[in-house]
């Protein structure tokens, strides 16, 4: 197993220094996403199962005869990463119970991309939370289907130019806005609900212990920037989750038992969204008027989730 | 050995998956499955056996979550159906090739549209070329040994394959039929619990499901199709032991009055018994006609089909299901295919018949031996449709 070099000058004792995401493994430079789930599995420990769709990950780790991962890990097919998860939970009580694996807790991991979470996913994803699985689920939202060549999903922003959303002279890039898996995970009385990033990397592996610590679903959406699909410099990665953050485009909370709580610090007033918007071509054909019917968006977003904050109390 | 019950055949299927004591199940319901799913449902609610009971949302997640729990080293059992083996479609390649030992139960039924819920086999003949050891049960009693005998197979260290054991839907699935239970003792002896080849735990982490690029992705076909081929030693080593302890003789390719016969009726799955009582019919008049029975339809018994209809100079191919547009009934053409360099090869006629529950009586195969002879060339026919 690999480690850090110079770990004690840049990681002061909070994480695991052992790597169970090696290197070498084929992410773009710049990769957010990557970069999200070292931290993850560096929080997680090594004590678990990851059932992984298919999807950037799972293709940037484990061509054949070659893999990234030095935890136990399995990757069936797009769409059904939490039904994977849900039998390998499910494989693992019966096996304990039964005196035939050692008797020990072991977590079962589902990790998926945006398409394999919020749109092919999502009933594998409901069906797995809804039973009430001991698993966490974690989607990485790269907001498109970057693998296949960034196709718009249903996690894609508004006004952003995908392959399938394209900046037309009629249609200006994708005409909805961001479907809020977090949300739809609460409605499933789902415990423990977060949003993570990895820009706020000590936040994010809080979360990840404390969902870890859960006995029962738990749901993590993690915004995992994309140099190649937005159009970004790839050493602007960590910049844009930060920008992301600040200008409540991507808002970092917790839901525990139903109560909302915000992680970061509430700003008095949001940073305008065009400092996020300006450094990714995805959004270059946005003039002021769209800048401005983007902010507003944004503005009710943020509206909704300061009303959950302010008035919701735990179950 | 255990006594002699009368039994509905989908609630024995469960009763046999209990017998195995199996470590998960992840069913979703469909009819004519459903008694298989509820009674295991009671099985393991009840506590009748130490089991995970996965009420999954689709059949695409029944079968995603028993790959999940078999790759952990667990015994794993499904039970579907027509429009859900449809939607498991796309993961039953997976399973095989990942070598998953998974055992399913499939109450044969219709594919949809028009929406149909009776008999038929166009939703297993699909599924044809996923890899898995595939086939077919006749009656109850031997729905319940075939069911042991799978796990036995998809288990064995030469095989590490799943198997589908097809059930006729209604036709033998909601028959009440007298069935002779092994013993759990008896099972215990037949059935060790699963030793897992690999498993996903952290004290031994592996990668399973790694994708292939071209340099290596046919050389993982040729290895699937090889294994699936070599497994037929295996099962037929298994069926031999279980005729040992049990005294019932199970073959991939079943006989019944072939002796002498000029022409031989080829049948796959419950309709079987009812074309043996019209071979016996037909025997007492003096027809000299047989009947050859498929068991195994995946991998092939090439070399006991070809024993089976030595010497016969017409074989009447009942096919349940159609390839619209195609040669000819799945069964019938694949038969046609691999006859097509022996000497002296029997002349095939091929009725597609039975679909959608549409019934198959005594009387139907009679006049389709009748038929047989009067028809000239080897295109396929529908039977007993009004036109």
């Amino acid at each position: 197993m690999s480690t850090v070099q110079n770990f004690e000058i840049y990681v002061p004792k909070l994480l695991d220094r052992r790597e169970f995401f090696s290197a070498g493994h084929r992410a773009c430079q710049g990769c957010g996403e990557v970069l999200a789930l070292r931290l993850i599995l560096k929080a997680l420990g090594d004590d678990i199962v990851v059932s992984n769709a298919t999807g950037c990950m799972e293709i940037i780790s484990s061509a054949y005869p070659q893999t990234a991962w030095e935890v136990p890990y399995i990757h069936v097919a797009f769409e059904n990463a939490g039904a994977v998860a849900s039998g390998v939970e499910a494989g693992l009580k019966a096996l304990r119970r039964k005196g035939r694996i050692p008797d020990r807790y072991v977590k079962s991991v589902a990790i998926a991309g945006d398409g394999g979470t919020v749109d092919i996913g999502l009933q594998a994803l409901s069906g797995a939370m809804e039973r009430g699985h001991d698993m966490i689920f974690f989607c990485l939202d790269n907001e498109a289907y970057m693998n296949t060549g960034i196709q718009r999903s249903s996690a894609t922003p508004f006004m952003a130019a995908t392959t399938t959303s394209p900046a037309g002279k009629a249609i200006k890039g994708q005409r909805t806005g961001k479907k809020n898996v977090a949300e739809i995970m609460v409605a499933h009385n789902v415990p423990y609900v977060a949003t993570a990033c990895p820009s706020y990397p000590i936040d994010l592996v809080n979360k990840v212990k404390k969902a870890k610590a859960v006995k029962g679903p738990a749901y993590i959406h993690v915004f995992s920037m994309c140099p190649t699909g937005w159009r970004s410099a790839s050493e602007e990665t960590i910049k844009l989750g930060r920008l992301a953050v600040e200008t409540g485009v991507f808002p970092l909370y917790e839901v525990e038992n139903g109560k909302y709580r915000m992680t970061m610090e509430i700003p008095k007033k949001l940073r305008p969204v065009g400092d996020y918007l300006k450094l990714q071509g995805r959004f270059r054909h946005l003039n002021d008027e769209d800048i401005e019917r983007v902010q507003a968006l944004v503005n009710k977003e943020w509206r909704k989730l300061m009303n959950k904050v302010a008035t919701s109390k735990p179950w | 050995m255990g006594k002699r019950v009368g039994m509905e055949v989908a609630i024995a299927a469960s009763e046999a998956v209990a017998l195995c004591n199996i470590d998960v199940a992840a069913v979703y319901p469909i009819t004519p499955q459903s008694h298989m799913a509820e009674h295991l449902a009671d099985i393991i609610h009840d506590g009748r056996i130490d089991a995970e009971f996965i009420t999954v949302e689709s059949e695409h997640s029944s079968i995603s979550a028993c790959a999940g729990a078999s790759a952990t080293g667990a015994r794993v059992y499904t039970a579907t159906s027509s429009q859900g083996l449809m939607l498991m479609h796309e993961i039953l390649p997976i399973v095989s090739a990942m070598r998953l030992p998974i055992v399913m139960g499939n109450a044969n039924r219709a594919v949809s549209g028009p929406l149909n819920i009776w008999n038929d086999h166009t939703d297993i003949m699909p599924q044809r070329d996923s890899g898995w050891i595939c086939m077919f049960a006749e009656n109850g009693q031997e729905v319940v040994d075939m069911t042991i005998q799978s796990f036995k197979i998809a288990e064995h260290p030469d095989v590490m394959l799943p198997v589908v054991l097809n059930i006729d839907g209604f036709q033998l699935t909601h028959m009440i039929e007298p069935i002779e239970f092994p013993t759990q003792r008896e099972v215990n002896k037949f059935l060790p619990p699963r030793k897992p080849f690999a498993s996903l735990h952290p004290d031994h982490p592996i990668s399973m499901g790694c994708f292939n690029m071209p340099d290596i992705f046919m050389e993982t076909m040729k290895a699937k199709d090889t294994a699936l081929r070599n497994s037929k030693k295996t099962i037929i080593n298994i069926w031999k032991e279980w005729g040992r302890q049990f005294g019932r003789i199970y073959r991939p390719v079943e006989t019944y009055k072939t002796k002498g016969a000029d022409t031989l009726i080829l049948t796959v799955g419950s309709m079987g018994e009812t074309a043996s009582i019209a071979v016996d019919e037909m025997r007492k008049k003096g027809v000299a006609v047989g009947l050859v029975k498929l068991r195994l339809w995946r991998p092939f018994p090439l070399d006991e089909l070809h024993d089976a209809i030595k010497g016969c100079k017409t074989l009447i191919v009942m096919d349940r299901a159609v390839s619209f547009g195609g040669a000819g009934g799945p069964v019938a053409t694949e038969i046609k295919s691999l006859i097509y360099h022996d000497k002296g090869r029997p002349r095939i006629v091929n009725f597609i018949m039975g679909l959608g529950g549409r019934d198959v009586t005594v009387n139907d195969f009679i006049a389709m031996v009748e038929r047989a002879k009067k028809k000239k060339d080897e295109t396929y026919e529908y039977y007993g449709v009004r036109e």
